[in-house]
């Protein structure tokens, strides 16, 4: 699904920084965290659960859990408690979490 | 030798306010905050928005007197640095950026405030239902406003997010509201004590006035919230209210039935917690200075009890004159000459808890769900599976947690703990106030083995 972000976003006077979130080119100012950028991008699910069911970002203060996502190979990571970097790869986690980081196969 | 007398966990009013009051007496302070600037949930970000986000309100700008007295050289703050094992000594183990550091000092002040109480109900783990404290976060941080949002549940913060909203030009689509008339009346008899608080009740009314002249609808005595996915990803909300039920449309359904204090940290470190029925959580055991059972801790603030950003900077103040008596800094007779404003500003800030806590007190079906509710959203537990259980014989939240896995999963129990309980106190016949607090234990917040392992001593080779 492609939903619309549920939140109107200002536009910032902040330094851009550029990530790609499964591939797509997302811009945020500097200082915003993970989660924000990604409710700002879009109003779909960051997460599947190991049910399949889609979550996104729930408390915006690291309580909840369940903006995880995978940032630069690591998986299980925070988006409320991250901050956008340039060149961050962030991917959605779709299920549960292997070991070795990325999905169990 | 620790170089500090003082570590702090949590840099809002409470964190904050003791920082200061300690660090001006002369003691070396070291204060940790999880988010990456001070000011708490409440006051987050103040320091950043100086001149901009003015519809966040007066009180809200007010933080910034916080954030500036940090600014002392006796203060070495980190932020980003979360908090993942407090042990004795005390001693604690923080994590920044990946990497884990062992701190410790005589003393610590643990004040790591509340969190929004869980608000489970069918649909509640879907996308597009957030808390309201969460939209107040994004409002604060990014500038991000709710588009058509429906505000659901109650508490004074509902009114306030609704009029922050007003103000900003997005004003909410309509609030649906827990609390009825037989309620209120229950609290009128807390209202003379409330009083007190006048500054505040004021406040209160004023915002329910902005919110009823902006021509929001209001759905009073609401109950049986159920949400629903529409295939364009807007949220059905549906609700009963007069005896009919109602379906809004909306984008977003932001839910709060007031916060509960964070007790993760306090109860990893053995100190005693008792259940607070008025306000339906657990809290720390605390004497008036925020003393507790284990030498060298003290807790203020929301994390010891619910009361609000003005009670939370005067508990502050007041652990802080006592960490300068016991290390000697101060006679006894100093600690209770200036704890003399702190103590007025505790007791008039607290006089309208009692009244706010009966008015808003969280409705029955949000303590003990309907069947189909999730009510760990980690792993999918929902609140037919733990009755099941308790059927079955499982009893306590050990129990409960170990055949059903609720709380194993990365919140730890934070979003479930208080509906394991609220089932458990409605569905056996033990006295509610028997069931104990639920075990925490280090860490209380994941870390990755890595860095555990990187924390190992050094070894030498050996030939």
């Amino acid at each position: 699904m492609n939903i619309a972000s549920r939140f109107q976003t200002p536009p910032e006077d902040g330094e851009p920084v550029q990530f790609t979130f499964d591939g797509e080119l997302v811009t945020a100012p500097i200082g915003t965290s993970l989660a924000a950028a990604l409710l700002s991008h879009s109003g779909d699910a960051s997460r599947e659960t190991a049910t399949g069911a889609g979550r996104s970002a729930f408390c915006m203060m690291g309580v909840c859990f369940d903006c995880l996502v995978e940032v630069d190979g690591t998986p299980n990571t925070q988006a409320c408690m991250t901050l956008v970097r340039d060149g961050m790869v962030v991917k959605r986690q779709i299920g549960l979490r292997g070991l070795t980081g990325g999905n169990d196969v | 030798m620790s170089e500090f007398d003082l570590i702090i966990v949590g840099a809002g009013p409470a964190g904050m306010s003791a920082a200061a009051t300690a660090a001006q007496g002369g003691l070396n302070v070291l204060l940790l905050d999880e988010q990456p600037q001070a000011g708490g949930q409440i006051y987050r970000n103040v320091g950043v928005n100086r001149s901009s986000r003015n519809w966040l309100g007066k009180d809200y700008a007010s933080g910034r007197r916080f954030v500036d007295a940090l600014d002392h050289a006796n203060i070495t703050t980190q932020f980003g640095a979360t908090v993942w094992r407090l042990e004795n000594g005390p001693r604690l183990v923080w994590s920044q950026n990946g990497v884990s550091t062992v701190s410790a000092a005589p003393h610590v002040l643990l004040a790591g405030g509340a969190q929004e109480r869980p608000v489970p109900f069918p649909g509640w783990t879907l996308p597009g239902v957030m808390t309201a404290g969460s939209a107040q976060i994004l409002m604060k941080t990014s500038g991000m406003l709710p588009k058509d949002a429906v505000l659901a549940g109650s508490g004074p913060l509902l009114y306030l997010i609704a009029a922050q909203m007003i103000d900003a030009g997005c004003p909410p689509k309509a609030l649906v509201e827990t609390q009825t008339t037989r309620m209120l009346f229950g609290a009128m008899l807390h209202l003379p004590r409330a009083l007190f608080s006048a500054p505040t009740l004021v406040k209160g009314l004023s915002l329910i006035r902005k919110i009823q002249a902006a021509g929001v609808r209001r759905f009073k005595g609401a109950a049986q919230f159920e949400a629903q996915a529409e295939d364009n990803g807007a949220i059905s909300f549906s609700f009963t209210h007069k005896g009919r039920r109602e379906t809004l449309s909306t984008n977003l359904l932001l839910t709060h039935q007031g916060v509960i204090p964070s007790t993760h940290m306090s109860r990893s470190a053995g100190i005693a917690h008792v259940w607070n029925e008025a306000q339906v959580a657990f809290q720390p055991v605390a004497g008036v200075w925020g003393n507790t059972n284990v030498a060298g801790l003290h807790v203020a603030g929301e994390s010891a009890g619910i009361g609000g950003a003005e009670t939370a900077a005067a508990s502050g103040e007041l652990a802080a004159l006592n960490i300068l008596y016991q290390i000697g800094r101060i006679s006894a007779d100093a600690r209770t000459q200036r704890a003399a404003t702190a103590r007025g500003a505790l007791f008039r800030s607290r006089a309208i808890r009692p009244f706010l806590d009966a008015a808003y007190a969280p409705p029955p079906e949000i303590l003990s769900p309907a069947d189909e509710t999730i009510v760990c959203r980690c792993e999918e537990v929902t609140a037919s599976d733990i009755r099941q259980g308790i059927s079955e014989g499982v009893s306590g939240h050990r129990q409960i947690k170990t055949s059903l896995r609720t709380g194993m999963g990365p919140c730890q129990g934070r979003m479930c703990d208080a509906t394991v309980r609220g089932i458990l106190s409605a569905n056996t016949l033990q006295d509610p106030n028997m069931i104990p607090a639920p075990r925490a234990r280090t860490p209380i917040k994941p870390v990755t083995l890595g860095e555990l392992a990187a924390m190992a001593p050094k070894q030498k080779e050996t030939a």
